[in-house]
């Protein structure tokens, strides 16, 4: 496996300034020091709670933030505003997690399809922009009647197709999916993940996924990196990790997913966690995690540990993971 | 083991400016003492509803149209307001999913807390004030006497919610509402949650009603699961048959379609076809039918009647049961059995 990956991200940082007085101020780091690659049609799960810093890292690889520090190269071209971030906008694009407050209220469903179309000047005329708009709507399950209808005009699922059909109007070759189905009910998010894989399958996209329910994230992965406060704690396939979770803060992010099945929910052993999330602005010196930690050691706390591939393709930063057969 | 709550032909409607919506249509169910029953379904299914009218709490233009909520034996509907609130509270508590908007941002917890004891008990304030402490070590915050004087905005998301169970088992309840309690929570905390939550019952040995739309939390907590769709119940029964023998196609389409963590293989999922029903244009027939695969052409047109499977603990309101269930006996207002032919549409 020697191909360039499409997405390669080197140290990627994001601090914000956060004023804590009236000539005071602090750095919150939302993301500090992340580093992956995706390759063409690879999807990469991204999970994490809530303030881990995960929405940040898809936000600020999109150069929707300046990044504080980091490089993100797509393509072979490292990132920096002018033609080259311009030519990204156009093949890179972003799905939201809230469908309601993602859409105009006052643009049509035409309008809001076709606005990255309008804004790369993408078609030569009214006629070639009108055509592309019904082949997004069909694309995505719509018809190509409802363009002239209002998004509240349509349910939480139909909203997110036509979420999903903007980003696909720049013809993209990336798409960042920030939570894509966390706001829908159980019986649509099932259409939305299928419907994500289809267009995957036949449109040759990558995706990097964002969400905090495992079971969905797995599901749609091939690989899947955990963040907890800003970092990336372990990386590896999404059946490696899942058969094999090494970062004691994985293994107790996985063990307290709820499992649907009566049976096995009984047996299963939870690994319950003491206390809450530090903050963000407090991040505990060392491993982040240590404080929550059930296997922290005194070590722990003097030095960050590094993300380091401890076997094929499964990378983990935690100082007691031994490694094995690299 | 005996019923601490009956809940019979509850129908319950909002009088819109754009019409009636009936949000619950006629559920009946019955809660055994000690045990933890499970409300699944989808936003707008009248899970919520449903308990907001159990403790009549409903903000208009909703009110209860008919039915009967016995609870002991007591009826509930009908009840004053002045004798409803020795019910709330006391008896029978509620807990909501958004912790911060539940707790008041202007006064600390201890405040709250202690409000909250004045108000339905004797004690005196030193005495509550003690109680207070005590309901925060026992739902296991730290230092309690220090939470005591911080306000909601001081604490995180999981912290809230235990200072609302705290507060909501204060004069230990025996019965339990928990409206979508950790849906507002990351996983480790909702772990954490929900642990509390088994462990206080066991102790206290209250019933709980647990409204949730996470499959997942349902099946590692709840005795019996109810599942609603549209207002209705359309099917109820122990959890292990919920989730191993469902009988009605909405239930049996939820659980083909959650994505299952503990499978190595990837799978397919596979979609319940369509969009949620609009309450304000029900269909005449099953309301799930626009939607169900295995739809006939008598689900189009009537309401499906509701039939017991196996003995008397499983209930589905679907006509493919037709055949191997029974008619549900305790339903109001049902319609003599009709003879119908498996017809597709």
């Amino acid at each position: 496996m020697t191909q360039t990956p499409l997405l390669q991200v080197k140290g990627l940082k994001q601090y914000f300034n956060i004023s804590t007085g009236l000539f005071r101020s602090t750095h919150l780091k939302a993301v500090d020091d992340v580093s992956f690659d995706i390759n063409a049609g690879d999807t990469l799960g991204l999970v994490g709670e809530s303030g881990c810093g995960k929405t940040t890292v898809g936000r600020s690889l999109m150069h929707l933030y300046l990044p504080t520090a980091g490089e993100v190269i797509f393509d072979g071209e490292k990132l920096a505003p002018g033609p080259v971030l311009d030519s990204f906008r156009r093949r890179a694009q972003m799905v939201f997690q809230d469908p309601y407050s993602s859409l105009n209220p006052r643009m049509t469903v035409g309008d809001i399809v076709a606005e990255p179309i309008d804004v790369h000047k993408l078609y030569q005329s009214k006629k070639e922009r009108n055509n592309r708009v019904a082949e997004l709507l069909d694309l995505v399950g719509l018809s190509s009647e409802q363009a002239t209808r209002y998004a509240h005009e349509f349910s939480g699922g139909q909203r997110q197709r036509i979420g999903i059909a903007r980003a696909l109007a720049s013809r993209p070759e990336f798409i960042v999916c920030d939570e894509p189905v966390s706001a829908l009910d159980v019986s649509i998010q099932a259409q939305v993940i299928n419907m994500l894989e289809d267009l995957q399958a036949r449109l040759g996209l990558t995706y990097l996924f964002i969400a905090h329910d495992l079971s969905v994230v797995k599901h749609i992965s091939n690989r899947i990196a955990v963040m907890y406060l800003g970092r990336i704690v372990e990386m590896a396939s999404s059946v490696d990790l899942h058969r094999n979770p090494l970062h004691p803060y994985t293994r107790s992010l996985l063990s307290a997913v709820p499992v649907p099945d009566p049976d096995k929910a009984r047996e299963l052993k939870r690994i319950i966690l003491k206390g809450d999330v530090p903050s963000p602005l407090k991040v505990p010196s060392g491993c982040a995690f240590r404080t929550r930690c059930p296997d922290a050691i005194p070590a722990c706390a003097d030095s960050c540990p590094l993300l380091r591939e401890v076997s094929p393709g499964h990378s983990v930063s935690c100082i007691r993971i031994p490694v094995t057969g690299a | 083991m005996e019923n601490i709550l009956e809940v019979k032909g509850l129908k319950t409607s909002f009088y819109t400016p754009s019409g009636v919506v009936p949000a619950v249509g006629g559920v009946s169910f019955q809660l055994k003492k000690g045990s933890v029953l499970g409300i699944v379904g989808e936003s707008g299914s009248g899970k919520s509803v449903t308990a907001y009218s159990i403790l009549q709490i409903l903000t208009p233009p909703g009110r209860i149209d008919s039915g009967s909520v016995k609870f002991n034996g007591q009826e509930l509907v009908g009840l004053s307001e002045k004798e409803m609130r020795k019910i709330r509270g006391n008896k029978i508590s509620i807990i909501f999913q958004d912790p911060m908007t539940s707790l008041n941002p202007v006064f600390t917890i201890g405040n709250q807390l202690i409000e909250t004891i004045l108000l339905h008990t004797s004690r005196t304030k030193v005495e509550a004030h003690k109680r207070a402490l005590e309901m925060l070590s026992m739902v296991g915050i730290n230092d309690p006497e220090r939470r005591m004087h911080q306000y909601p905005y001081e604490l995180s998301g999981g912290m809230r919610q235990r200072v609302m169970i705290a507060m909501a088992l204060v004069c230990e309840p025996e019965i339990l509402i928990a409206d979508e309690p950790t849906t507002a929570l990351d996983v480790t905390i909702q772990a954490q949650i929900l642990e509390l939550m088994t462990e206080l019952q066991h102790r206290l040995g209250m019933a709980i009603i647990l409204i949730t739309h996470d499959l997942g939390v349902v099946a590692g907590m709840c005795d019996e699961v109810i599942v609603m769709y549209a207002g209705h119940l359309v099917e109820r029964g122990a959890a292990s048959q919920i989730f191993y023998q469902p009988k009605h196609e909405y239930t049996k389409g939820l659980m083909r379609s959650i994505p299952r963590i503990e499978k190595d293989e990837k799978e397919r999922l596979i979609p319940i076809s369509g969009t949620p029903v609009d309450m304000l244009l029900l269909p005449k027939g099953c309301a799930f039918a626009p939607r169900c695969e295995r739809a006939m052409k008598i689900c189009l047109e009537e309401k499906p009647q509701e039939y017991w499977i196996n003995g008397y603990n499983h209930l589905a309101s679907c006509w493919r049961n037709v055949k191997e269930g029974t008619l549900a006996p305790e339903v109001p207002g049902k319609r003599p059995m009709i003879q119908l032919k498996e017809e597709s549409v």
